[in-house]
């Protein structure tokens, strides 16, 4: 009965934290309104769910996150195939792309709207700028590991670079190419609805922002969730995809 | 690659950056690109003896550090025992590994309206974010770390008849440490991320308030210089992690 006992743990500890928080939603002691009992959330959720306002702005934040993410999909393989392919470049490179790599890339969100304005395209940038890293980073690792004998085969059949990249190097590539989407969608979700928050008049990060900005909490507890929700299945979703 | 070569490639590295600063300089003053979307050394250089001067590159930067360095130690304070308490009893394990693994894929960071809700534009909501969003990996990786101690190690200990507290200090621990690094060293980059983007969204604290502050007032070249110094930071904590790392369990 392990799974019997796994699934009362969960329950237990579930219904602990909501009897927490709606105690303390109840105990009047917090300013009023910013702890809204369950019941309002739920609510407000299900009314943000009948709005024709929330699907417009959950299409513009999949697009930024989808665009942003072939971008960097596609330029992070192909820059991690030129980094795996000449060592010296490499070694340069590698302390940049490190550091830039672990920056917090929110900083340059300004840099994103002083070259491509404040709308959906800069927020696109910010998503690709995240994602690349890596991307690139797994895929110029991942070109380490290609046995040398299936290079030089394909060296001697005189192949050409593109030849090379389709034919050997992307074969070999499918798990750090795997492993570097995942990280990379999560970032570029991330990213996206934050750029939203900070500047922006469309998309699921300027909903939550706008709700809290109103001082409708219960609204924004709703977005949130529904954020997470979406986020938290995307990933589940994306893994099970890669797992074949 | 040869071997001088790669003795040189620092030298490479700083070269390309001196490349890059010159043709941005000149691509600058032919007119390609404009100073004020992308700022030219010249400008670049000089706006750090301005930051400086307005007490905008020391204090910001040890404001941001310490309150990084606060949050990996709360987080590894709460997420080393919890680690270890899911690798010894499995029903637990079971039920919140999940949990656990979701939360490392979701935008925790997206949660500061509620923090902000909460406990207000306070340093406290600051650190109590990056402890959380931190918490994660070093949590996940202190479970691995002690769901995978070798069992060799674990039957010379009781060959040896070690007590509870010795198994713990001399096999477990130590056998641990490389991965409980591993998630020591995302926690940081985490709250890193996690304290600089959350000073940007709400204007307050450290060096992401800086850059914030500074696109406000359109000030692009002290923004470029301000970028620059958080690059800096973030070698730092990750330089300082790996010194420790040495020092904890020398390779």
């Amino acid at each position: 009965m392990r799974l019997g006992r796994t699934r009362v743990i969960q329950a237990v500890t579930l219904i602990a934290l909501l009897g927490v928080y709606e105690a303390l939603s109840r105990s009047g002691r917090f300013y009023q309104g910013a702890i809204p009992p369950l019941a309002d959330i739920a609510q407000a959720f299900f009314a943000q769910l009948l709005q024709p306002d929330l699907y417009l702005n959950l299409w513009v934040t999949a697009y930024e996150v989808v665009l942003g993410f072939v971008i960097a999909m596609v330029s992070g393989v192909l820059l991690g195939i030129v980094l795996g392919t000449t060592p010296l470049l490499s070694t340069v490179v590698t302390p940049f792309v490190d550091s830039l790599a672990t920056t917090p890339k929110i900083i340059f969100l300004p840099i994103a709207m002083l070259l491509v304005g404040t709308g959906p395209p800069s927020k696109v940038l910010m998503a690709a700028l995240s994602a690349i890293f890596p991307v690139m980073i797994a895929v110029a690792a991942g070109m380490r590991q290609i046995s040398p004998v299936l290079i030089r085969v394909g060296q001697s059949f005189r192949c050409s670079w593109w030849q090379m990249v389709t034919k050997i190097y992307m074969p070999s590539l499918r798990l750090p190419i795997i492993s570097g989407a995942r990280l990379g969608f999560g970032l570029c979700i991330i990213i996206t609805l934050l750029s939203e928050i900070k500047i922006s008049k469309l998309g699921m990060g300027f909903l939550t922002i706008d709700a809290y900005n109103h001082y409708q909490i219960p609204q924004m507890y709703a977005l949130l969730l529904l954020i997470f929700i979406i986020a938290v299945g995307m990933n589940a979703l994306l893994s099970r995809l890669t797992a074949r | 690659m040869t071997k001088a070569n790669r003795r040189l490639a620092p030298l490479y590295s700083i070269g390309l950056l001196l490349v890059l600063g010159a043709f941005v300089e000149l691509a600058v003053r032919a007119g390609w690109l404009l100073p004020n979307i992308v700022a030219p050394p010249s400008l670049v250089i000089p706006a750090f003896g301005d930051l400086r001067a307005n007490n905008e590159i020391v204090e910001p930067f040890l404001n941001t550090f310490f309150h990084v360095v606060i949050a990996t130690a709360a987080a590894a304070a709460l997420g080393l025992p919890f680690g270890y308490f899911l690798a010894r009893s499995p029903a637990f394990d079971q039920a919140y590994r999940g949990w656990l693994a979701a939360a490392f894929a979701s935008p925790l960071v997206l949660l500061y309206p509620l923090f902000l809700v909460f406990f207000g534009r306070t340093y406290f909501t600051v650190v109590l974010m990056s402890t959380m969003v931190a918490f994660v990996p070093i949590a996940i990786n202190a479970r691995d770390a002690f769901m995978n101690i070798p069992p060799v190690l674990l039957n010379v200990g009781k060959s040896f008849k070690v007590d509870k507290w010795q198994r713990f200090a001399m096999i477990e621990l130590p056998a641990a440490v490389p991965t409980i690094f591993v998630g020591l060293r995302l926690g940081v980059i985490y709250a890193l991320v996690n304290t600089i983007g959350v000073e940007f969204l709400i204007d307050f604290g450290g060096l992401g308030r800086v850059v914030s502050d500074l696109y406000a007032f359109f000030n692009i070249p002290q923004m470029y210089a301000e970028i620059l110094l958080i690059l800096v930071i973030s070698i730092v904590l990750l330089w300082t992690l790996d010194r420790v790392q040495r020092w904890v369990r020398p390779q």
